[in-house]
């Protein structure tokens, strides 16, 4: 009997899904059954017992509760969106801008480099908690201004004032003078972005910008004309990962913690959490429709 | 340069041009300075205020002329804090919790990302979009059915079968994490099989192709070829993950109750704090900073050594799409 042999894409075939059956196995049973599972939960009442679990249907029930019984989830969910709405766009512009920054050559690259990603390192979700918690908030008023402020060094109050008594329209001053104080906050949550546009700024071709020197150039039409398209399908990139990276750790997450955890209703967190992915799908699909309109490739 | 250009029978004109096109450039070189202290200064700024309210003694807490240096150098507050959060403890299981997942995720994820960037068989495309779906996907949505899964964990009923109970329950052991890890769905763990995909794409196939005619099999021209070029990711891909897992109070929080970590018992420090003497407001957020300057002191001295590596790697990682 001869073996039939199989051509190299064959073998190729077959030690590919060998290559990814590891994340096949996790994907069914970590991620496929858990989703279609926690849908199932927010449509029933589940109650843990030592023993397993109890299951009694109720239909919307839970939908409904979180979006007209539960005191603060409305709120919560508004300022999740607002929070990104505003803070995205100011990370995409500041991360494009450091990284074309530090793209340049200059002495102390290096360390600029290490400082700028720093805070990729040290972004812990704990820190922020315990620094924005309800605990300190209580201990920065009783503290006065002066060490209470500590965080909050680059406030805009006067400013604000100055702008809106020169006549300028206050929901745009809102919006200078809210970036003013979001500055660290938008700092240091774009370690990750400016990796991205780094990486993406040394894969142009020098002899793009030795050609339109040649042709007369300046530096400032250089980044509009050839940096900025080269760089747009990374811009697309980043926001989305931008807009993700702000879900996983704000307000709304710890709050789906506590009411699974501490007030032990499985079921109502699993619908809000039903309710934030669904708005946070629909943000997405509508930003990467936006944006891959204006997306440049060079292909 | 200058001087060639000052010998050149240049006209006046020209000349004014250059030296024009020289005061430009000198001016940017001062803005762009400015900027860059300034930025860098917004990130460190923190973490020296943190530092210098950190290192002060009892008796500096009510000093005014006191800004930056403490008067009273003392390490007992990170004494202090370190015994309130149970420090020496917490950090032995951060660190076996972080590297083993470390380890495990940087594996599981080249494989799988190899798998998907030159293996290519019937639906592969389709599974990295699934890949792609499980970024976007909040974890909080699964969170309850895995804390499920974990408390009452089973293989397809068999453990039911043998000893009568309704599966073993791996909540508070570091099993919820290994699983996890070596099956590539652990944290951000869709965002490093993105990653490696894309650096296993850029290499050029002319290399494993040559490994294939000299007789190579596919698993041998993964480790021996592909997986030495591909460094630069590897090393990112672990920073990553180490710091993330480090930092992570999601999934720590959600698998372990009893087990104390870092990122846990940091966020329990502020009600810790009810069993000492002496308690004041400044003093409290003096205790906080010592804390929270403790849980990051280890990814600091880690990121000290590996930024080199960090930074220049991440140049040729090919995150780019």
């Amino acid at each position: 009997m001869t073996k039939k042999r199989l051509t190299m894409s064959q073998k190729k075939g077959i030690m590919g899904v060998v290559f990814v059956s590891p994340w096949i196995l996790g994907f069914i049973f970590l991620f496929a059954v858990p989703m279609i599972q926690s849908f199932y939960f927010s449509i029933n009442n589940l109650k843990i017992l030592p023993e397993g679990y109890t299951l009694q249907y109720e239909g919307l029930g839970n939908y409904i509760e979180a979006l007209r019984v539960h005191p603060t989830f409305n709120r919560i969910l508004a300022e999740a969106v607002g929070n990104m709405l505003v803070n995205v766009p100011l990370i995409i512009i500041f991360s494009l801008f450091s990284a074309t920054l530090l793209n340049q050559k200059f002495k102390g690259r290096t360390l600029a480099r290490a400082i700028f990603f720093l805070p990729v390192i040290i972004a812990s979700r704990a820190i922020t908690t315990v620094e924005t918690g309800d605990y300190l908030k209580t201990v920065a008023s009783s503290m006065g201004a002066d060490m209470g402020g500590m965080f909050n060094v680059l406030k805009g109050f006067q400013l604000e004032e100055t702008l809106i008594n020169s006549g300028m329209n206050a929901k745009l001053v809102g919006y200078l003078t809210g970036s003013v104080n979001r500055i660290y906050q938008i700092v240091s949550s774009s370690g990750v972005q400016i990796l991205i546009f780094l990486s993406g700024l040394q894969s142009i071709s020098p002899s793009i910008y030795e050609a339109s020197h040649i042709e007369g150039a300046t530096r400032y039409e250089d980044f509009w004309k050839i940096t900025f398209p080269m760089m747009s399908p990374l811009i697309l990139t980043n926001t989305i990962y931008s807009i993700i990276d702000s879900f996983t750790n704000n307000e709304m997450t710890s709050l789906l913690n506590i009411i699974a955890f501490s007030n032990q209703d499985f079921s109502l967190s699993a619908a809000m959490a039903w309710i934030y992915f669904i708005i946070i799908s629909i943000i997405l699909i509508i930003t990467t429709a936006l944006i891959s309109k204006k997306v440049f490739y060079l292909e | 340069m200058e001087k060639v250009i000052n010998k050149l029978p240049l006209d006046k004109t020209l000349r004014r041009h250059i030296n024009k096109n020289k005061m430009q450039d000198y001016l940017w070189k001062i803005v762009r300075t400015i900027l860059i202290i300034g930025i860098c200064f917004v990130i460190i700024y923190p973490i020296l205020a943190r530092l210098s309210l950190a290192l002060r003694g009892k008796e500096d807490i009510f000093d005014t002329t006191i800004i930056w240096i403490p008067k009273h150098v003392t390490l007992d507050n990170f004494r202090v804090a370190a015994k309130l959060m149970d420090y020496f403890s917490a950090m032995k299981n951060t660190i076996i919790i972080a590297v083993t997942c470390t380890i495990l995720q940087t594996l599981s994820c080249t494989i799988v990302g190899y798998g998907f960037a030159r293996l290519k068989f019937k639906g592969s495309n389709l599974l990295f979009s699934l890949v792609i779906f499980t970024i976007v996907v909040p974890p909080q949505t699964i969170m309850i059915p895995s804390y499920l899964n974990y408390r009452f964990f089973d293989v397809f009923g068999l453990i039911e079968l043998i000893t009568g109970n309704k599966g073993v329950n791996l909540i508070d052991t570091f099993w919820p994490f290994i699983i996890s890890s070596a099956t590539a769905t652990g944290l951000k763990n869709g965002l490093y099989i993105y990653i490696f995909r894309q650096t296993f794409r850029g290499l050029p196939k002319e290399i494993e192709e040559a490994a294939y005619v000299d007789g190579c099999s596919i698993f041998k021209t993964f480790y021996k070829i592909m997986l030495p070029n591909s460094n630069p990711s590897i090393v990112t891909v672990a920073l990553f993950s180490f710091v993330w897992q480090w930092n992570d109070c999601f999934y720590v929080g959600q698998y372990l109750s009893k087990t104390k970590v870092l990122s846990t018992q940091l966020m329990g420090l502020p009600s810790a704090m009810n069993f000492i003497d002496g308690r004041n407001p400044i003093y409290d957020n003096i205790l906080l900073n010592a804390g929270s300057l403790l849980v990051i002191a280890p990814l600091i001295i880690i990121y000290l050594f590996c930024q080199r590596y960090f930074v220049e790697g991440v140049e040729r990682t090919g995150i780019v799409g």
